[in-house]
């Protein structure tokens, strides 16, 4: 048994308090948050890690951070279907929530230094990549070509618009659009996420590809990059499971014996090769 | 440290001078009433209750290190958070060597990576007064495991050699607590000590009422070329996903964390609670999504917790101790490990 002094240790399931200095409803389920820690120290988190955010009363979920380390305080993006989320909804600027993390491995920067990055999201997968998007335009010398793949189920669901249209403008990003169905509104590209693969005029099998999308989603880009002949070691894959304490206890996100609050949620493909509760 | 003899005789003021210390004690009862003649652990008030001739208790002691719920924070809503720790001191008395296996075991999970508090200082503040099996249970497989006896994991560990207890102080505290509880008792002889070893002998190899067809150590590797054996499907076909190996198991700490509020609406408290693996909704996400949705495969998760996964975060010890107690606690008779290994061992030979 440890012999060191409990009292002296934190306790991992106390929530520190944080304040909405913004909040917007970005389309009929997804609001933006901007937090800052009360403690008035940043999160420190790395692209792609998670928060535990806390309702009192209510409960905890695991939510990423959408924003880059590189901004001020920290945004997320909260869909609401459950308790907790449908709380979170309804906060002011002002209001106060509980954080705990950030937790996981994220996306491990330094192995994507100098490559070229293909960013495909579908529907809210876009969150968590967007903290790494954001970090590689704050830090563009560090990356090669950047190409961003966006799906989105219908147009009505789109969001971070002004930013996707921002991204578009920049020389150096290639920006691919897509919705699954027609809408009048919509003159861009109508089909599932991976239509936009061929368009893609970077060679994919030097490239990173970071994915990040609902289940069935990884099924259909997974194949599409084995036809490309991108080897699995160039392909992180962002997965969800119930990461209830985030802290390696629990065992609610445990896939396989990988705790996916902390060696995930981000994952090289090729790492999961003996994990078939994967995906 | 000291290995003591205390007569049976004795043994009554010793355990009724620990009762008198402060803090909780908790000792294995008979459950005559409502259980049949089963055993559980409880608080501890008359040493004549206590029953150190038992076989196995229907839940292990873990419930005073992890209780079935815990308060892990408070809070006003709308404001701040505290943490609740629980720092009362407790003495149990009465632990089976395969049991104070599984509490080492979780001393190490809950210390590892992020250090859990909760669990620690409760941890911290209990002593364990172990005893020897003095009587197999219809199920204890604890020889094939390795289990039946231990060498560390208490403060005393009693052995009852027929007309007195040898007690080993196996820590400082275990000593003081003798010393001060038992202040009669005399060294043991070199004849109490080897009945001792003749009782911890027989154990060795006395405690198997299920045959492991290999050691321990071969199951991570049996594991290894068995996660598509039919062995998942066929057991599980008739699991009620109820639980109840995960409820019995000492070395099941999988939780769930929950709030409430006071009727006041002002203030609340977050608790954990015991969940298991082989309920429906463990694997659940939101959007109702369940990752482990069949019943093999929440199932073979738990054979695979104790045989593959959880030994990799404890340096290859196996993460079922062989107490038995899933076995007796399973309705359609599918939980028994040691079944499901060997079934495994004759499909890989």
């Amino acid at each position: 048994m440890c012999e060191c002094s409990c009292a002296d240790k934190k306790d991992i399931y106390l929530p520190a308090l944080a304040t909405v200095s913004k909040q917007e409803l970005l389309n009929d389920t997804e609001m933006y948050l901007h937090l800052q820690l009360d403690s008035g120290e940043p999160l420190g988190h790395a692209a792609g890690q998670f928060v535990e955010v806390s309702v009192a009363g209510l409960g905890e979920a695991p939510i990423s951070v959408s924003s880059s380390p590189t901004q001020d305080g920290f945004e997320l993006v909260v869909r609401n279907v459950g308790s907790v989320t449908n709380a979170i909804h309804n906060l002011k600027a002002g209001d106060k929530l509980g954080i705990r993390g950030p937790y996981g491995s994220g996306y491990g920067i330094d192995e994507l230094k100098g490559k070229d990055l293909v960013f495909i999201c579908g529907g809210i997968g876009l969150v968590p990549q967007r903290s790494l998007i954001n970090y590689v335009i704050d830090n563009r010398g560090d990356f090669g070509a950047v190409t961003i793949l966006q799906g989105t189920k219908d147009y009505t669901q789109r969001f971070f618009t002004d930013e996707l249209a921002r991204w578009d403008a920049m020389d150096d990003i290639t920006m691919l659009e897509t919705i699954d169905e027609a809408h009048p509104e919509w003159s861009g590209n109508v089909g599932v996420v991976t239509t936009l693969i061929p368009k893609i005029d970077i060679d994919l099998t030097q490239a990173a590809i970071l994915v990040c999308g609902p289940p069935i989603m990884y099924k259909f880009v997974l194949i599409t990059m084995k036809e490309k002949n991108v080897a699995k070691e160039n392909i992180f894959v962002n997965l969800e499971r119930r990461m209830k304490c985030g802290v390696g206890k629990c065992g609610h996100c445990q896939m396989n014996g990988q705790y996916v609050c902390q060696s995930g949620p981000v994952y090289r493909y090729s790492d999961l090769d003996n994990i078939p509760e994967a995906i | 440290m000291s290995m003591k003899k205390i007569s049976k005789t004795g043994f009554g003021e010793f355990i009724t001078h620990i009762i008198n210390t402060d803090g909780n004690v908790y000792g294995v009862q008979a459950k005559t009433e409502a259980k049949g003649d089963r055993f559980a652990f409880g608080p501890l008030t008359s040493a004549d209750d206590l029953r150190l001739d038992y076989d196995v208790t229907l839940s292990p002691p873990k419930k005073y290190l992890l209780p079935p719920k815990e308060t892990l924070v408070k809070y006003e809503v709308g404001g701040g958070y505290e943490s609740s720790i629980c720092k009362c001191k407790s003495i149990l008395i009465g632990v089976h060597p395969y049991d104070l296996v599984a509490i080492k075991q979780m001393d190490e999970l809950f210390s590892q990576d992020e250090y859990d508090t909760h669990y620690m200082t409760r941890r911290r503040n209990t002593t364990i007064i172990a005893c020897d099996v003095a009587k197999a249970s219809p199920n204890v497989f604890a020889s094939s495991m390795g289990t039946a006896t231990v060498t560390d994991g208490y403060d005393i560990l009693l052995t009852d050699i027929g007309g007195a207890y040898v007690a080993h102080a196996a820590t400082e505290k275990g000593e003081a607590l003798l010393t001060e509880a038992a202040p009669s008792a005399g060294d043991a002889t070199e004849a109490d000590i080897a009945a001792r070893k003749a009782v911890q002998d027989k154990n060795d190899t006395g405690l198997n009422q299920h045959e492991l067809k290999c050691g321990p150590a071969d199951i991570p590797g049996l594991l290894e070329k068995g996660y598509d054996s039919p062995v998942w499907e066929e057991k599980a076909a008739t699991c009620y996903s109820c639980g109840s190996c995960n409820l019995t198991c000492p070395t099941c700490y999988c939780f769930d964390v929950q709030d409430d509020v006071a009727w006041s609406l002002k203030e609340g408290a977050r608790h954990r609670a015991w969940d298991g693996c082989l309920l429906e909704n463990f694997a659940n996400v939101a959007g109702d999504h369940n990752f482990r949705k069949k019943r093999e495969a929440r199932y073979r998760h738990r054979l695979y917790r104790k045989g593959s996964y959880i030994p990799k975060k404890l340096g290859g010890e196996i993460a079922c101790v062989g107490c038995g107690r899933c076995v007796g606690a399973c309705l359609p008779d599918i939980a028994n490990p040691v079944a499901v290994y060997n079934q495994l061992l004759e499909e890989t030979k």
